[in-house]
């Protein structure tokens, strides 16, 4: 904290830092529970699978550049193209943005000095590096999952894919799904419990709703999943038939089980993005959102419609007209939600004086794309079309718009606009501002021409096509803005990492911003405010007399909590002021459980049940260390 | 910004102009004609939502060193709730209207409205087309009256495919279990390609058929050929060729009716040269191509279900010229 605090305050200062301080070196970096370590560590992670998920693609467009191509063979294909799926959806885009943005900048938004359960936020990482590695290895060892994202019965039964590859999938999914759960769990319960006082729900930052409404969405839409790679399992390993036709199982049950867990993943995936962006636009639109309790509400909706569409992933399967209607009416319906918040965002931008900084070039470039694929999305309910289009390149298209365009322009977007906070440091302005150009050109080049390869007939998930279809030209500029959009985002990357060490000193609040994290230094102390903010509108940075108010508090020693180890509790829905916690501290246990999860799979997938068993057990201790009460030190 | 609709703008001149053998925008049929046409109106409606988009987006940056805007924000709700639910409501129950007028002539015809049944099963990595009722098979080629409506049947003899030949109608999956309709008609004769598009596997890539559209005369007197069995041997090379295909393992797989051959595993080659594709519209079936085919199919479809021969060099001339004479 700045130098300049009188005394009193200055001493208050120290004994949270002491109080918060966590062990250092290697230790520390085991046992740590602090959400904003936890949150810096997702990034990395899913970082790193997102550069993984982009060389499979270079890969596969390498392939795709011209007609008989011989880059990769049709197993190497297929292992890159689910492989690309699995990691993008999984891997990257949804820990990127529930466990990097929303561990950082949660609790930080809400005025929390950590995430309600700071033990369960290290197991929820370290089980999703765990799977996400598992999965790799299938890849690395060779026998890479192959059947797709989405993983159709039969084609990923044991008689048509013997290999260990559909093995890693389910294993890994399972897996991956525990980490999941626990951090949507935790995020419920630390938005609805841990909010500064005065925060009421309709206080809340729209981040924050986005996270919530991703967080039950989990929730709900995982256990299909779940349950859905159990059974294929069990008919796998053990001849179980969940999906066997001839022996009275329905293939089709995989379709209905995967997609009412997809088609809420898709919301699941840019809610957040969408929360990233109505953080952006009121900062640099200088104003606050228009109809803000619209849009939150909005984002409830969307994530509760999404239940609602599943069937229209399967409108070519045969499913009777009256079912597809309904779900087409369904899917038409969640286009308000979704309207409420483009308008909303454009009319703030419109009623504000915007400044066009890298964060908001991203997010422009973002309400464009996603509206692009919107439109696209919208003609899937337009039942015949869909039944036309689908599983060719034009659906590729239609959802690269959709995650490429919702998500990843979001992501850049955040990655500028808190860089600031989680470095200290400025990034280069005028290199973000150019790289942010060539990303948007060099996405438009390799997704648009993707929706007219569709159109002229060429389906999804071949690895190679005859010439004179009238396909080889789009290809070939496909590829052309792939490489494109891979070197605008090396350029990012170096943008980010120069600045650490060269950009200008940021301080706390470099954009003016009106949510709580530009409250506190950049980067933020271990326990984020010296004093608990109260909150009085949904643009509390900008109450300026409340800011200073908390610099009185802190002097006088008001719910500073510096006795202990604690954070504030508020009721639900009017914020208001409950009762202290005490945070559990620093622990081996998250690391070991997840190990023991790790070993857990591994034995599944070799099909060593006793050893499995064995190592359930082991989790069970490592259960019961986590609950052995801490020794007091302050 | 601007690019997205210079792009729209330019990408609709250009499918509208190409000529692909596969493409949705070139209908050949009253089905596939409706789709199209549902398309560009679609199109049309999207590019009108984006260019409004936009607008408010250009407005917003050009007025961005203007004077400060302290009205309330009554009318920018306004604006939230004409754009984001007033104009969808609108535009998309038209649109709704639209689509499920569409949805009739997509669909399969009634039990009893074709005269002509065609089922075909999907199998990794080819298409067998039975002719129901008739005791016609082939493999990987359509043929149907030009003008006449037919029911097309889809089933599966292992995993998930999709029959789909844009320019005739929308796809329709092949599913374990499940036997799916479709209507397929084309208004003119011509020659329509097809392929799968559910991915199946190793070869999903190599999955293609040819719908052929004959004049209905023609293709009653194709009809009519199709139904005999295989022609005996007229000649000695001939004859051999026939030995080497019953002796050499080809009969473990395949059928030629009127032979001992009557495995299910690939294609009926009871007509093989009368198709003008071989290893479903892979490769030309011409004798040297053929015989590639033969000896090495795993260089052109790896992970196909064929193996290998290591026929010598007369006993192959031998099997091309009894599978060339297969009329």
């Amino acid at each position: 904290m700045a130098i300049d605090l009188p005394i009193p305050a200055l001493r208050r200062v120290r004994r949270l830092d002491a109080i918060w301080a966590e062990t250092p070196g290697i230790v520390g970096f085991f046992t740590t529970v602090n959400h904003k370590r936890i949150g810096r560590r997702y990034f990395v992670t899913a970082f790193a699978f997102f550069v993984a998920g982009g060389v499979e693609a270079l890969l596969m467009r390498t392939q795709l550049a011209s007609a008989e191509n011989h880059v990769l063979g049709p197993k190497a294909f297929d292992q890159a193209f689910t492989m690309h799926g699995v990691t993008m959806i999984f891997l990257f885009v949804t820990p990127m943005l529930s466990g990097a943005f929303g561990n950082y900048l949660v609790p930080l938004q809400i005025g929390s000095r950590d995430m309600a359960f700071p033990r369960m936020n290290a197991l929820s990482y370290w089980t999703y590096l765990a799977s996400g590695l598992f999965i790799y290895s299938g890849f690395f060892l060779g026998d890479g999952p192959s059947a797709g994202w989405f993983n159709y019965v039969p084609l990923s039964a044991k008689t048509y894919s013997p290999d260990l590859g559909i093995d890693f999938y389910n294993l890994g999914l399972i897996f991956l799904a525990v980490s999941s759960t626990v951090g949507a769990t935790n995020f419920i319960v630390t938005i609805f419990k841990l909010r500064a006082p005065g925060m009421s729900l309709n206080r809340m930052p729209l981040f924050c709703w986005a996270i919530l409404a991703t967080s039950f969405s989990l929730v709900f839409a995982l256990p299909a999943l779940t349950a859905a790679n159990v059974m294929l399992e069990l008919d796998r390993k053990l001849g179980f038939q969940f999906f066997e036709r001839s022996r009275g199982g329905d293939s089709l049950l995989w379709q209905h089980l995967f997609w009412i867990f997809g088609h809420p993943d898709v919301y699941i995936i840019f809610i957040p993005a969408i929360g990233i962006v109505s953080s952006i636009i009121p900062t640099f639109a200088r104003r606050p959102m228009v109809a803000h309790n619209w849009l939150a509400i909005s984002t409830v909706l969307t994530a509760f419609i999404g239940f609602g569409v599943w069937v229209h992933h399967m409108f070519a399967t045969g499913l009777p007209q009256i079912t597809m209607v309904f779900y087409a009416a369904a899917s038409l319906v969640i286009v308000v939600p979704s309207g409420i918040q483009v308008f909303g965002w454009c009319a703030t931008l419109v009623k504000g004086r915007p400044e066009l900084k890298t964060p908001l070039l991203f997010t422009l470039g973002f309400i464009v794309t996603f509206v692009v694929g919107g439109l696209s999305g919208v003609m899937f309910a337009a039942i015949p079309f869909d039944q036309q289009v689908t599983d060719t390149y034009f659906v590729v298209a239609h959802f690269h718009y959709v995650l490429f365009g919702g998500a990843v322009f979001p992501i850049f977007a955040g990655i500028h606009y808190w860089y600031p906070k989680v470095t200290g440091r400025m990034y280069g302005e005028r290199l973000g501002q150019a790289s942010f150009w060539l990303f948007f050109a060099g996405f438009n080049l390799t997704f648009f021409p993707m929706h007219v390869m569709g159109l002229l007939g060429m389906p999804r998930r071949v690895y190679t096509y005859p010439a004179g279809m009238g396909w080889d030209a789009y290809n070939l500029i496909a590829t052309i803005g792939a490489f494109l959009l891979a070197g605008s985002i090396l350029l990012v990357v170096a943008n980010l990492f120069g600045s650490a060490f060269v950009g200008r000193v940021a301080g706390p609040d470099p954009w003016g911003g009106e949510t709580l994290e530009w409250a506190t230094t950049s980067p933020p102390p271990e326990f984020n405010f010296p004093v608990v903010p109260t909150v009085r509108s949904v643009s509390p940075v900008w109450d300026r007399p409340d800011r200073e108010e908390d610099e009185h508090r802190l002097q006088r020693g008001e719910l500073v909590l510096d006795a202990g180890h604690e954070t504030p509790a508020t009721t639900v829905l009017d914020g208001e002021l409950d009762e202290v916690l005490e945070m559990p501290g620093e622990s081996w246990s998250p690391l070991l459980l997840a190990l023991s999860l790790s070993l857990v799979f591994t034995m599944l997938l070799t099909s060593h049940y006793i050893v499995a068993a064995i190592a359930v057990g082991l989790g069970g201790l490592a259960l019961a260390s986590w609950h052995l009460k801490e020794p007091q030190d302050a | 910004m601007l690019r997205a609709t210079a792009f729209l703008l330019v990408s609709s001149a250009v499918l509208a102009g190409c000529g692909a053998n596969q493409s949705a925008l070139k209908p050949h049929s009253r089905a596939s004609g409706q789709i199209a046409r549902l398309w560009w109106v679609m199109l049309a409606g999207s590019g009108a939502v984006l260019a409004v988009v936009i607008m408010l987006l250009v407005v917003a940056i050009a007025r961005r060193h203007a004077g400060r805007d302290d009205g309330g924000d009554g009318r920018a709700r306004a604006l939230v709730l004409a754009g984001g639910v007033a104009a969808p409501i609108l535009v998309l129950s038209a649109l709704f209207a639209l689509a499920l007028r569409t949805l009739p002539a997509t669909s399969a015809p009634g039990a009893g409205r074709a005269k002509l049944t065609v089922e075909v099963v999907g199998r990794q990595w080819f298409w067998d087309v039975h002719y129901a009722g008739t005791g016609a098979v082939t493999a990987n080629e359509i043929h149907i009256p030009a003008g006449e409506t037919v029911r097309l049947l889809a089933r599966t003899a292992d995993v998930i495919h999709s029959f789909w030949v844009p320019e005739l109608n929308r796809k329709i999956d092949m599913i374990p279990g499940r036997r799916n309709a479709i209507v397929l008609r084309a208004d003119r004769p011509g020659v329509y390609r097809g392929q799968c598009a559910e991915f199946c596997g190793l070869q999903h890539a190599h999955m293609a058929l040819l719908v052929y559209a004959d004049p209905p005369a023609r293709f009653r007197a194709w009809l009519a050929a199709q139904r005999r069995k295989a022609r005996p041997p007229s000649s000695r090379p001939v004859r051999r060729g026939r030995e080497v295909f019953l002796s050499e393992g080809c009969s473990g797989c395949h059928a030629i009716r009127g032979t001992p051959a009557d495995a299910h595993v690939g294609p009926d080659l009871t007509h093989l040269a009368s198709r003008s594709t071989i290893a479903s519209d892979t490769i030309p079936n011409t004798r040297g191509y053929l015989g590639g085919w033969i000896l090495d199919p795993q260089h052109v479809k790896p992970g196909n279900r064929m193996p290998g021969t290591d026929l010598g060099g007369q006993e192959l001339g031998y099997l091309l010229d009894y599978l060339q004479s297969l009329r």
